[in-house]
Order: structure tokens, then sequence, then C-alpha cells
């Protein structure tokens, strides 16, 4: 993986949270009803995972006592639920290191050099963490970062470049429209013509084709050329399996993302078919200290429901308060008639 | 019904279509490495496959949603389905998919 940017001053905290998933969120209810502060780490730049980023819009129907409640608003109500317990969340960042220190304590690292250390680390990380999805052309990962980008981080990089966008979302278009004027030039290929995007930007986008500013070609990439990291061409191919080359210094593709496991396949914990098996009474990997939840785990009868998430964060909470807090007695309570846990919630 | 589907190395295994059923399904049960991510919702295009030997044709054409969802498919061809979105049935006894790259 990349090395951190820069380290920062390690946070200290009692959990650490990998990915902002329903079952991590949900997490930081019930290690905040136990006093356990938390601090999440997710790739994506906002929270919800699988709900947020594939069904925003789609109707659940399976969450007691919400009939009906899209992937969007479900997000919406954990964080209102979980705000009396003020999480740190950590976007836009991979967990891609896990140390154990000598005071037995966790350190988590990430991309962006955040370190949090803790006494209990939770993988809620889901299918995997969000990646974009990587055209299959030959040699392409020898381009990533110098030529061929996934996101734009910085325009000026565009700036007098020749451009090809591929793909015919909202985030093709977007960008199409945001690199045109600052480009040396700019193609656009799709494979079909037709988009999946805001209708406004398609038709600036033909707008823009039609005035010459921008070339829209139906067809895909083929093959990269260059050297050393550096594009200089690319070979696109129609329906018809005509092929023709193209002058580029810089590729964008925007596919969307998929999940894949990622780095936590180096952390040193037992998986089984990339998931990790825990046991059911503890939601505990093999690894003490290392617990996971959600769709990242496996065991007799597990289903990859949200509502199994939240049971699983529940019982997951009450083996972490053991670790993090050995000498306190832990005593059951009801949300309902404690005091003390209507304090902590900021409704007494 | 019967589905012959090639895997990404030019494998091909004849797997049995249950009614009703989408050819996604079959093709994880059967144990080829198709991801389908968000397993059938039209809301990934990880059940990319090609649909071959005039085959294509035959199917009920795709809904305004699968369309949609192939721009976010990668190496998209004019014989490219979303197989969740394919149910088996006994006209397609014999269908012939190929897996497309990831
Ligand atoms: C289309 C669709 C429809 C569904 N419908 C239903 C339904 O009706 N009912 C139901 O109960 N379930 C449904 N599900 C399943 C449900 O969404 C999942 O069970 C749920 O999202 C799992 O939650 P999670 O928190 O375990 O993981 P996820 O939601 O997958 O979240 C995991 C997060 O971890 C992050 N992550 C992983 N690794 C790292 C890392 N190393 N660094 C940083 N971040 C990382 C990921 O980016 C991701 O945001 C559906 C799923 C899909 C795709
Ligand atoms: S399984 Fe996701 S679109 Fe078919």
């Amino acid at each position: 993986m990349d090395q951190p940017s820069e380290v920062q001053t390690p946070i200290e905290t009692d959990v650490a949270i990998i990915g902002a998933g329903p079952a991590g969120l949900f997490s930081v209810f019930e290690l905040g009803l136990l006093d356990l502060k938390a601090h999440l780490v997710d790739i994506l730049d906002r929270p919800g995972g699988q709900c947020t980023e594939l069904y925003p819009e789609k109707p659940i129907y399976d969450i007691p006592a919400l009939p009906i409640v899209t992937g969007q608003e479900l997000t919406e109500r954990l964080m209102e639920q979980i705000k009396p317990f003020s999480p740190t969340f950590h976007f836009g960042e991979m967990a891609n290191a896990l140390e154990r220190l000598s005071d037995g304590r966790w350190k988590l690292s990430t991309d962006a050099g955040t370190q949090i250390i803790a006494r209990v680390i939770v993988i809620a990380a889901g299918g995997g963490s969000f990646m974009p999805k990587r055209p299959p052309v030959p040699g392409i990962e020898t381009y990533e970062g110098t030529s061929v980008h996934y996101a734009v981080r910085k325009m000026e990089t565009f700036r007098c470049k020749n451009v090809l966008i591929a793909g015919g979302g909202d985030s093709a278009l977007d960008w199409t429209l945001n690199l045109a004027p600052i480009a040396k030039s700019l193609t656009l290929v799709h494979h079909r013509d037709g988009f999946r995007a805001a209708q406004h930007s398609v038709n600036q986008m033909r707008e823009l084709v039609e005035q010459r500013k921008i070339n829209f070609h139906v067809a895909s990439v083929k093959a990269l050329h260059g050297e050393g990291g550096k594009l200089s061409g690319v070979t696109l191919s129609g329906h018809d399996k005509s092929e023709w080359h193209l002058e580029a210094d810089a590729l964008l593709p925007f596919f969307g993302l998929t999940m894949k496991l990622g780095p936590i396949a180096d952390f040193g914990i037992n998986l089984h078919e990339n998931l990790i098996p825990v046991d059911t009474t503890r939601f505990e990997s093999e690894t003490p200290g290392i617990f996971a939840i959600g769709d990242i785990i496996t065991y007799p009868g597990k289903l990859k429901l949200i509502l199994s998430g939240f049971h699983e964060a529940a019982l997951m909470a009450q083996a972490a308060f053991h670790i993090c807090r050995p000498n306190e007695k832990l005593r059951f309570q009801y949300t309902t008639s404690s005091s003390s846990l209507q304090k902590k919630l900021g409704v007494s | 019904m019967k589905i012959i589907a090639k895997d990404r190395e030019g494998k091909e295994t004849a797997i049995e279509g249950r009614d009703g059923w989408t050819i996604m399904e079959m093709l994880r049960d059967g144990g080829l490495p198709i991801t389908a991510e968000c397993g059938g919702a039209c809301a990934c295009a990880t059940c990319h496959v090609y649909i071959e030997d005039g085959w294509y044709e035959k199917l009920t054409p795709p809904s305004e949603a699968e369309v949609d969802m192939l721009d976010m498919a990668l190496a998209v061809q004019p014989n490219s389905r979303l197989s969740c979105q394919l149910t088996c049935s006994e006209d397609l006894d014999g269908i012939k998919v190929t897996l497309a790259p990831e």
C-alpha cells in the first residue's frame, strides 16, 4: 500500500471502528451506552456503507419497526441516534495497517497518516472497502497515479493536457464539463450514445461537442501506449471492431466503485474465504481484542442483513467493555428505565 | 433448462437453470466467479455477461434501469447484459453466456 503522506500525532480512544456502514454506525450507539468512545474510519466520504453507496433511494422493508425506509434515510436515522455519543469520523481514509503495541493496545493507521490507538478494534468492513472499478486494459496499473486517475484531486493536474475521460455516468459528465476549459484537448468515450447522467450535463456536453470544443467517441479503451508510467496515447475500439489511435496524456475512467477486501487481508487476522470467522457470544475474531461484525463476518447461520449487524454490535460492545474497563462491573440496563443511560442520551 | 457458461479463462460448463431464478443466481450457485455485489438489485453492474451465438436477440430487451446500470460495467459490447436481470425459463434452454472481464 501507499506510504502515509504525513504521520500525525496518534489519537487515543477506547475503540477504533473500520467501516461506517450500518453495523459500524450502530456499534457507536451500543458502545456509547457503556461509556466507550469510538473513532470510525471509512474510505467513502460519507456514512452508510452499501446503503448510501449502492442503494440510497431503494426502500428497505425488513428493518424491525420501520416498515419502510430507504438506504439514505436509514443512515440519517442512525447518525441521529448516535449523535449523543459524538463519534469522530475519518472519512476518505483507508485503514491500511494494524499493529499491536507493547502495552496491549492497538495502533490503527490510515493512508492519510491518521493513527488511532485503541484497546479494541472493531472491523465492520462489510464487503470490503469501496474502490474505483479498474477497466480491463492490459498494463493499466503501471499508469495509475501518474497518468491514470480515478478521481480528480487537483484540477491543475490536467491543465494543457490531452485528457481522455471514459464512462457515461454523472462523474464522467461532470468532469468532462469541468476539465474542458483547462485541458489542451478533451475526449469523452462511452460504449453508447446515451448517458446515465443528469440531463442538463448531457445537454451541455453535447453543446461542447457541436462547438468542437470537445470530442465524443462511441468506443472503449482497448490499449494504452506510453513509457515509464507516462501515457502518450490510447487505442480505441468501436463496436464494429474498428480501431483507431488517439493522443492522450491522462486517462480518467469513471465506472463507479466496487468492494475489495483491501489491506485488512494483511492484518494477520484469520480469514475464511475473505470473511472473518467469529465466535457468536463475543463477535471477536480469532485474535483477542479484534472484534468483527456485519457483512464481513462468518459463523454458522450468518445472514448478511442489517438487522444481524445490529445484534452483533450489541454483543460485541458487551465483550469490548471488559477489555476496555477490566476493573469495572457491567450492569445490564434498559434505556426505558435507566436514568444513567438517559443522561448519556441527553434525554433526561 | 441448461445454461452454457464460459468463465474468463475460456472454460465452458453446463449448469442447470431453475425456472424463475435469475441467470446470475445460477452462475453464482454453480460456482462461477461472478461478483454480483448487490445481490441482483441492478445496482452494481458486477454480474455483467456477454450473450453468445444469437441468444441476445431472443431475450426480452433490457429495461431502462438495466441499460443505465450497464454504463457502470466495464468492457461493454453490443451483446452485454446484466445476468441478474435475466430470468431462467424453458425458452432459454441452451443459452450461452460468457463472464465479462473484471
Ligand atoms: C442493493 C442492495 C440491497 C440490500 N437490501 C437489503 C435489505 O433490504 N435488508 C437488509 O437487511 N440488507 C440489505 N442489503 C444488505 C445490507 O446493505 C448489508 O448487509 C449492510 O450494508 C452491511 O453493513 P456493514 O456495516 O457490515 O457493511 P457495509 O455497508 O458494506 O459498510 C462497510 C464500510 O466499510 C468500509 N471499509 C471497508 N474496509 C475499509 C478499510 N480498510 N478502510 C476504510 N474503510 C473501509 C467500506 O468503504 C464501507 O463503507 C442490501 C444490499 C444491497 C447491495
Ligand atoms: S448483481 Fe448487481 S447489477 Fe446484477
